[in-house]
């Protein structure tokens, strides 16, 4: 039934193809199966709040010195994108995607009544909740919900990772998380389970223990459709031998090939640098910028480039001035990265924070990071993005 | 179909407990009420104080004076930094210590309703000092009035601290601790107003702690004006919001509602709330004969409510190791499991506790709990976590957890070395004849209904090769279906 399905989706997407001849002939050319236009996101998460501030750096503004002495960095050590801005020097990457026309940077990205725990904040981004409600369900889990009701593969929202994320828990249907899939595939598929599986005797009325048994023919399914389809184009750039280039290398061989997935989930950690700030972010950006660069190529030479959207977030920005153990304390206010082929505003779509103008010392939002959500889900995926959000937000014009 | 006299008493040991173990099942002599007075009897004493961290708190504040800590000075600050530090180490040990009582008392019900409140009253420390008073007082007051058990937490520096009322002040009043009392602790979304969260606020202004004495009330910073609450004013404090809250029924009908849910069934049954609500506020707030007029209601016993619930992961992890005696080699794998599978104990989601049910299964948790009898049987166990930068504190950063293994897939990958008590458990079924030992280890591992699993798939995963290899690998594999989730 799995290889009949994939046989029609093959075979389905080919006739679609067929039908808009120029793209697809550029496409069949490069090697490319999957037809364009199929809008895909990933959402790359920076947990532990990132430093905004040594990420796009204001290099004329006097004040970031003034605050930062032993933490703010070099104008000669940047990546200038302005006369007024730079990159961090481990994103040598993201410079040339700058210049490239595929990088967007948002600026001065929060929410009312920020809250500076971790664990709060990152809930409250990932449920897209006001600060003062406690959601159970995450926006992705949510867009699931609306997008795939009765679906027979629930893979639409995948997480690269072992533990599922709160973003993508919806009330009826949850992405699915797994870190490789061919491990995710040889558990799923251990004989005992496949039997306990099939001969589950289900009764006349719904059992609370139905839902136990449906997530688990969900996921036996789902793992080898995950896993046929990860082989089908294994990716061919050379990805760095980190755990964020392997799963970057995932994403793209499951992007190249037939999989019905929209949204991959994917982080890395820990930012919470109150100490020894430099090191720590230094390397945390090299692994990102070697991984995000691999990732790019890779989709470019299989003409994906424009379809795929990621952008990153963190829980909180840091605080504007630095503290006493060469680090920076949990702020508010944060940037975004944008990264694709298919931006209508790239580089800095709005202004850099101000420095002056603070709240307890940390920087105000002027961009709801819901507006960002809003835009993904209604410009890039189609959805509906006030049911899926709750509320209606202004649409940004990035996409 | 009827359900019977051992399946009602193993549901009680779910409910009332972490399930049967291997002194204490569903073979109990007597009826379920007389299982349920003796788990009443076995909780009668106070429980031990778990302490893991007197000797720590002592060397970093025993030689401060009060007046240090009061005026909080640079110094003070700075120890608190470096005592949380320490504490995280030491939250592990009172969260192991924790569950081996849960394992081990004979004070299951204790235990099992002090985990309730725990999500109940759900609260995140950096001081592991102040998380073990505050465990203490919820176990201690259990099962006792709830009146006192909510003046206990409401006064604990714990809670104090994370609900942010050491800034409320008159000056500059914080309504974050005077809404999470009502709106999670007493009486609920929808039953008071904006405005009564604002005098509530007021009224607790001066509530606060010190590292010395615990809590202080702080006579300056309280507002002594006058206050309007529910229809009622008076120049109030927060002792006084606390009594007006448990006057107003809807506190009652709150707490009632939750514990149906939790104890009884997620699907509640308004009728049986309203009831117990009524005696519950009768009895003004006896927790004791709450639960009482539950586990000993004919309708706790019904079909519909046996093997309803999914297991949360601390009721998995530990109704296994009661039923399957076993000493952990590595006990710090259990932080692990309860990190993977989404409920680490001291580390609630957020303050409104981990919400249950459903939202535990997703595909990875799921198969990791399918998993788990098999790791404890032998095989190694692969995972990584999620980074909690709350748990982490940055601290974990520098070596990227992930790989501190050295495996180049980044996983951690052990082996979890329990060693069984196999015997303890195989002579359970001394009594049963060959031909009965399927039926007699499902009907002691299993509360759903018989025939959900098909008799085929057991007879695969069985080893005839000896009568215990038999026990054993039809044990194991009927721990590790959905079924086995449920209870």
């Amino acid at each position: 039934m799995l290889i009949k399905r994939s046989g029609f989706l093959q075979v389905g997407s080919m006739a679609t193809a067929s039908l808009m001849m120029p793209k697809f002939l550029k496409a069949f050319e490069t090697g490319n199966r999957v037809p364009q236009g199929n809008k895909v996101v990933v959402v790359l998460q920076l947990s532990g709040g990132n430093d905004g501030l040594n990420t796009v750096i204001p290099y004329r503004n006097d004040i970031y010195y003034k605050v930062r002495p032993q933490l703010g960095i070099d104008k000669s050590k940047l990546h200038t994108l302005t006369s007024e801005v730079g990159l961090h020097p481990a994103l040598s990457g993201f410079k040339n995607l700058y210049d490239d026309g595929s990088l967007g940077i948002i600026n001065n990205v929060g929410y009312p009544n920020p809250d500076r725990s971790h664990f709060r904040s990152m809930d409250i981004w990932q449920t897209a909740s006001h600060s003062s409600d406690y959601l159970n369900t995450g926006w992705v889990g949510r867009y699931l919900d609306a997008q795939c009701n009765g679906c027979d593969k629930p893979t639409q929202a995948l997480e690269v990772d072992d533990v599922l994320s709160l973003a993508l828990k919806g009330s009826s249907v949850k992405g699915l998380a797994f870190k490789d899939a061919r491990r995710l595939f040889g558990t799923s598929q251990e004989k005992f389970f496949k039997e306990l599986s099939k001969k589950h005797l289900s009764h006349h009325e719904e059992q609370p223990i139905d839902y136990l048994y449906k997530t688990m023919a969900e996921t036996i399914s789902s793992a080898e459709y995950i896993f046929q389809q990860s082989k089908l184009h294994p990716g061919s750039a050379n990805y760095p031998a980190t755990e964020l280039g392997k799963s970057f290398k995932t994403i793209a061989s499951l992007i190249m090939s037939n999989i019905n997935t929209k949204i991959y989930y994917l982080s890395l950690g820990s930012f919470d640098t109150h100490v020894n700030q430099q090191n720590q972010q230094q390397r945390l950006f090299t692994e990102m910028n070697d991984a995000v660069t691999s990732f790019v190529a890779d989709l470019k030479a299989n003409n994906r480039f424009q379809d795929v959207l990621l952008f990153s977030f963190s829980e909180f920005g840091r605080r504007v001035a630095q503290n006493a153990s060469g680090g920076t304390d949990h702020g508010s206010a944060n940037n975004m990265f944008l990264v694709s082929g298919g931006l209508k505003q790239q580089g800095l779509i709005n202004g850099m924070p101000d420095l002056i103008d603070l709240k307890d010392g940390d920087l105000k939002y002027s961009v709801d990071f819901k507006q960002v959500y809003a835009t993904v889900l209604n410009k890039w995926l189609g959805a509906n993005d006030h049911q899926i959000l709750g509320e209606k937000y202004e649409q940004l014009s990035f996409i | 179909m009827a359900v019977t006299e051992q399946v009602k008493k193993q549901h009680l040991l779910w409910r009332a407990g972490f399930g049967p173990g291997t002194q204490l099942n569903g073979a109990a002599a007597g009826s379920p009420f007389h299982l349920y007075d003796s788990l009443v009897k076995s909780s009668s004493d106070k429980p031990i104080y778990l302490d893991v961290a007197t000797a720590l708190d002592d060397r970093f504040f025993g030689d401060m004076s009060e007046k240090e800590n009061v005026f909080n000075v640079q110094e003070t600050k700075q120890r608190v930094i470096s005592f949380a530090k320490e504490s995280r180490e030491y939250l592990k040990k009172l969260n192991l210590q924790w569950l081996d009582q849960m394992v081990e008392s004979p004070a299951q019900l204790t235990e099992k309703i002090s985990l309730f409140w725990h999500g109940h009253f759900a609260c995140r420390s950096q001081n592991v000092f102040h998380q073990q008073m505050l465990l203490h007082s919820i176990r201690s007051n259990a099962l006792g009035n709830f009146r006192t058990l909510l003046t206990e937490v409401s006064k604990s520096p714990a809670m104090l601290a994370f609900l942010n009322n050491q800034q409320n002040r008159k000056s500059q009043p914080n309504e974050n601790f005077a809404r999470e009392v009502m709106e999670l602790f007493t009486i609920g979304r929808g039953n008071y107003t904006e405005k009564d969260v604002k005098e509530a606020a007021r009224a607790f202004t001066g509530w606060g702690f010190n590292l010395k004495t615990g809590f202080v009330f702080r006579k300056f910073q309280h507002d002594t004006g006058s206050k309007t609450l529910m229809g009622r004013t008076g120049n109030f404090d927060g002792d006084d919001v606390i009594k007006i809250l448990l006057e107003q029924k809807n506190t009652a009908q709150f707490i009632a509602r939750k514990v149906y849910s939790y104890f009884v069934n997620e699907q509640v049954d308004e009728a049986k709330v309203h009831w117990l609500a009524e005696r519950f506020y009768q009895s003004d707030y006896e927790i004791g004969s709450l639960m009482k007029d539950i586990f000993t209601s004919s309708w706790f016993y019904d079909e519909r409510n046996i093997g309803a619930k999914i297991k949360s992961p601390v009721e998995l992890l530990v109704g296994i190791r009661r039923i399957l005696p076993m000493e952990l080699k590595r006990d710090e794998v259990q932080l692990l499991l309860q990190r993977a599978l989404g409920q680490v104990l001291f580390y609630p989601p957020n303050v409104a506790g981990w919400p249950g049910g459903k939202n535990w299964i997703d595909s990875s948790s799921l198969m990791l709990r399918l998993k788990i009898p098999q790791f404890l049987n032998g095989e190694p166990l692969a995972i990584a976590t999620k980074i909690d930068d709350d748990q982490e504190m940055g601290m974990s950063g520098a070596a990227s957890n992930k790989n501190k293994n050295g495996f180049a897939d980044g996983m951690n990958r052990f082996k979890l070395n329990a060693v069984i008590d196999w015997p303890q458990y195989i002579k359970l079924f001394n009594a049963v004849s060959r031909p009965q030992l399927n039926q007699a280890i499902a009907g002691l591992i299993l509360q759903t209904p018989k025939g959900s699993i098909s008799s085929d798939v057991v007879n695969m995963a069985a080893d005839a090769s000896s009568r215990e290899n038999y026990i054993k690998s039809v044990s194991i594999a009927l721990m590790s279906t959905p079924d086995y989730q449920m209870c």
